[in-house]
């Protein structure tokens, strides 16, 4: 059976059971490859993206339930010629070591600060703790939420 | 310079048959380089390492990029000399080829101290580079990319600047003197100016010089500086390729179920339930496990788990209690490996003595992205993407898979969401090629589960230590540590049929080597039986002995009534291992009073580069926090501050997430942890902030991606220590303290 959704502004119609997760909907459905895999019990935050402008662990999110719903993945978050201002961050502060982490960091971090554009470091602790980083880049995705956060302040 | 030396620098140099275009550098004999690998990818193939088209320069950089940012800094090795700015620089991994070998990678195995620079250990090291060269070991690892590639890729810039150069002369018919080059163009002394890419065909007819000068450090614009990564705008926008995001018309995904007695047999299988599932199209049978073939990678996985199996049973110990008694029972005369150190005599000590026995579980290595490889065959011909960080074997295992000949096969290496080691096995190659050679004309990605990629190894292995030590005088009189575990080198031997003769230098490293000037001063390493498949763990043998090793002298700095950072200075006369010592103590303010809090020192000397840091904990009502964190470590010369920084922090949470949580059990001869729930790295609220600093004063340039690793697990049981009075011998340290 076929189910629609949007997936970063755009109507996408996929034929998959219903209780596929999101996450493969994503990778293996519509070949949006920038959500990564990491452990498929929502236990590390690779595979975040918004469910209608809220941070949400893809691969426990069913395609039935996010049917009519708008997705954005970090595809759709910004592009390379059109960084969104956690991005433009994330670059400045040179964030990402492998960077399979990193995309999943970058939605949990967009997420946060569309919801609290002022967060203070236990406001960032609390919101980022479910992203794991094998690399050890937390202290450096810190200092960029803080700078995303003042970029976008600024808008 | 003697015949050795005259090779190794010709190494850089090309000269292979015509190509594309009509260039041609030479002719290549026995004791020339390999075969250019590119010649023919392109029009100007001016070295291995340079290529240049109408778009633009390309540098290849053929070094596994895990994270460690090593193409970024590769590619400015051959820029700085080439004069290539750097928003002009394209990277490229290249493909799998007996010229991109690495010359370093031997070299740690040399019976020499890091720290020991005279000609016998040098001669020694510079003998090493020849059979790394014959075995064309394309590795990536040991933190050797960077002091191999540190003079053959300034030097492949600058043959490649000349020879454009010298083109540039004959067509303006001027003397190549007149001539300077600057952004990426010959420029003539009246303004003229050639862009490289319509200087690559002419330069073929250059006259190469031999080993043109390279630059001095004072002239250096982008080596010394911190360089934007070339790979940090696609890592930040989900537009990096890992090899599981290669899509390609008719993909199939694809996951395995091995079995969890790793390495043994699969008895049976029953696959018809999974069969009936929607999405699941093929069980295909794997030796001792299946792939479950599907049309998403969810079908797949949903498969794999309704395939019922009949295990053999392990042929190794079913528990880690059993693994710990092989481990305990080691320790014997007829165990012995090596004793790569034995100044004085250890038996002659009378002073206060310390027995004590150190301890740590196995570890995964838990890359971010399991593992995962895609193949396609194609009328024969077998192309695989995979991220590895051994290309060259790689190659050698999917040809064998798929019964094909090697050059019959394509490896594109991709980016790896972290490697630490893990990728140095080609397991999930041989998965993907496997089915690839199964389903002919189908590509097909092969996605590891996490709980896969958790419980089948290779792992760090368990490893114990008896320290025997005693100080007199407020000095160390006598310091000697055993180490038992079972080989590394035994087993990756096993899997790759590469017969392992002699020690396992591994079994030692990490404590052989230190710097101390202790009088009576004997390190043991015993090899105890084989187990599980073992493999190369970030700082590998360091990642124990770090922490047995500087866990002893804290102990003894204690029952010496000193204080441990003046103590283990009071044993170092090496002047670099001084100064990082000296470095955090200022950085961290040691000595100055803290309420509720104490602080830990480490030391560790591995992969060449002194390393110390220091970390601060507080006991608070939800438990023990980590407050702060220094390092300092000396690697020479330091070619990207802001990635060196990177890698050392980064060293030192991969570090701290095993010291605090990381352990891998067994029971009935399965790994017990399955994924991140019950294997938990440290997260963000649990990192302190990490402040590094890097000093310059060894003569060596050394790799870093792994040195801040092993005194992580030590500096944190000794500052653990300094706060509770209670000395932690054994990891994961959660076991005797409670972390908020």
């Amino acid at each position: 059976m076929t189910t629609t959704l949007t997936v970063n502004g755009t109507s996408a119609t996929v034929d998959l059971p219903e209780d596929t997760p999101l996450l493969w909907v994503l990778r293996d459905g519509l070949s949006l490859t920038g959500t990564k895999y990491g452990c498929g019990v929502a236990a590390c935050g690779a595979c975040t993206v918004m469910v209608d402008g809220v941070a949400v662990r893809s691969c426990q999110t069913a395609l039935g339930d996010v049917a009519g719903a708008s997705v954005i993945t970090i595809e759709g978050l910004g592009t390379p010629a059109a960084l969104h201002a956690v991005q433009a961050a994330w670059i400045d502060h040179q964030v990402a070591q492998c960077g399979y982490c990193q995309s999943g960091q970058i939605m949990q971090a967009a997420s946060l600060l569309a919801e609290n554009p002022s967060p203070t470091s236990q406001d960032i602790d609390d919101a980022m703790d479910g992203n794991l980083c094998r690399c050890g880049t937390y202290p450096r995705i810190r200092a960029a939420v803080m700078d995303a956060a003042t970029r976008l302040r600024e808008v | 310079m003697s015949r050795i030396g005259t090779i190794a620098r010709r190494t850089f140099l090309i000269g292979s048959a015509a190509i594309l275009g009509g260039v041609a550098f030479g002719t290549y004999a026995y004791r020339k380089p390999h075969a250019n690998p590119i010649a023919g990818a392109g029009i100007g193939a001016i070295t291995p390492y340079v290529l240049i088209d109408p778009q633009g320069v390309t540098i290849i950089t053929p070094r596994a990029e895990m994270g460690q940012g090593i193409q970024s800094t590769l590619a400015a090795l051959v820029a700085e000399e080439l004069d290539l700015p750097w928003d002009q620089v394209r990277v490229m991994h290249g493909p799998p080829a007996a010229a991109y070998y690495n010359g370093a990678m031997l070299q740690e195995g040399v019976p020499f101290a890091p720290t020991d620079e005279g000609w016998l250990a040098e001669t020694a090291r510079s003998a090493m580079a020849i059979p790394a060269k014959f075995l064309a070991l394309q590795i990536t690892g040991g933190s050797t990319s960077i002091p191999d590639a540190y003079e053959k890729m300034r030097a492949a810039g600058a043959v490649a600047r000349v020879a454009l150069v010298q083109a540039a002369a004959r067509r303006l018919g001027v003397p190549a003197e007149s001539l300077r080059t600057e952004g990426g163009a010959v420029i003539g002394d009246d303004g003229t100016r050639i862009p490289y890419t319509e200087l690559a065909v002419d330069a073929a007819a250059s006259d190469l010089p031999d080993v043109p000068p390279l630059k001095s450090r004072a002239d250096w614009t982008l080596l010394g500086t911190s360089l934007p990564r070339t790979d940090m705008v696609e890592k930040s926008t989900g537009t990096a390729i890992f090899a599981g995001d290669i899509r390609l018309p008719g993909m199939r995904f694809a996951t395995v179920r091995m079995n969890p007695a790793i390495g043994a047999a699969m008895t049976g299988f029953d696959a018809a339930a999974a069969l009936t599932l929607p999405g699941v199209e093929q069980v295909i049978e794997l030796g001792n496990g299946v792939a479950v073939v599907g049309s998403t990678t969810w079908a797949a996985m949903q498969g794999a788990a309704a395939v019922t199996f009949d295990w053999a049973p392990a042929a190794y110990p079913g528990t880690s209690d059993e693994m710990r008694s092989q481990i305990a029972a080691a320790f014997t005369a007829d165990t012995v490996d090596s004793i790569p150190r034995d100044d004085g005599d250890v038996g002659q000590a009378n002073g206060q003595s310390l027995q004590a026995e150190y301890h740590v579980p196995p570890l995964a290595h838990a890359t971010m992205e399991p593992m995962q490889a895609t193949a396609h065959l194609q009328d024969g011909h077998l192309t695989v993407w995979v991220g590895t960080q051994a290309p060259g074997l790689a190659q050698q295992a999917a040809a064998k898979a798929a019964g094909i000949p090697e050059e019959n096969v394509t490896l594109h290496t991709t980016q790896m969401g972290g490697g630490f080691g893990r990728r140095s096995e080609v397991d999930v190659t041989v998965h993907a090629a496997t089915l690839a050679a199964a389903l002919p004309g189908i590509p097909v990605l092969v996605t590891w589960s996490r709980e896969e990629d958790m419980t089948m190894g290779p792992f760090r292995p368990m490893a114990s230590a008896r320290l025997s030590g005693s100080v007199r005088d407020g000095a160390i009189e006598a310091f000697d540590l055993a180490i038992a575990a079972p080989s590394i080198m035994e087993t990756f031997g096993e899997r790759f049929g590469i017969p392992m003769a002699g020690p396992d230098s591994t079994l030692s490293q990490g404590a052989w080597e230190q710097p101390y000037t202790f009088p009576n001063y004997r390190i043991t390493a015993h090899r105890a039986p084989r187990t599980v498949p073992l493999g190369f763990w970030r700082s590998v043998g360091a990642s124990h002995n770090g922490f047995f090793h500087d866990c002893a002298v804290d102990e003894l700095a204690h029952l010496a009534g000193a204080d441990p950072l003046a103590f283990r200075l009071q044993h170092l006369t090496h002047e670099p291992s001084r100064k990082v010592l000296e470095a955090v103590a200022e950085m961290s303010g040691w000595g100055n009073p803290r309420p509720n809090r104490a602080l830990g020192v480490a030391f560790s000397l591995s992969f060449g580069v002194p390393t110390a840091e220091v970390i601060e904990v507080e006991d608070t009502e939800s438990g023990i926090r980590l407050t702060g964190a220094w390092a300092a470590v000396d690697v020479g010369t330091a070619l990207d501050p802001r990635n060196i920084e990177a890698q050392v922090s980064g060293g030192m949470v991969f570090g701290l997430s095993a010291a605090i949580n990381g352990q891998i059990t067994f029971a009935g001869g399965h790994v017990e942890q399955q994924n991140f729930w019950d294997y938990e790295p440290l997260r963000l609220h649990q990192c302190p902030e990490i402040q590094v600093r890097i000093l310059e004063t060894g003569v060596k340039i050394r790799g870093i991606g792994e040195p801040g690793t092993p005194p992580a697990a030590p500096a944190l049981a000794n500052a653990l220590f300094a706060l509770t009075g209670t000395r932690a011998r054994e990891l994961p340290l959660s076991g005797s303290f409670r972390f908020a």
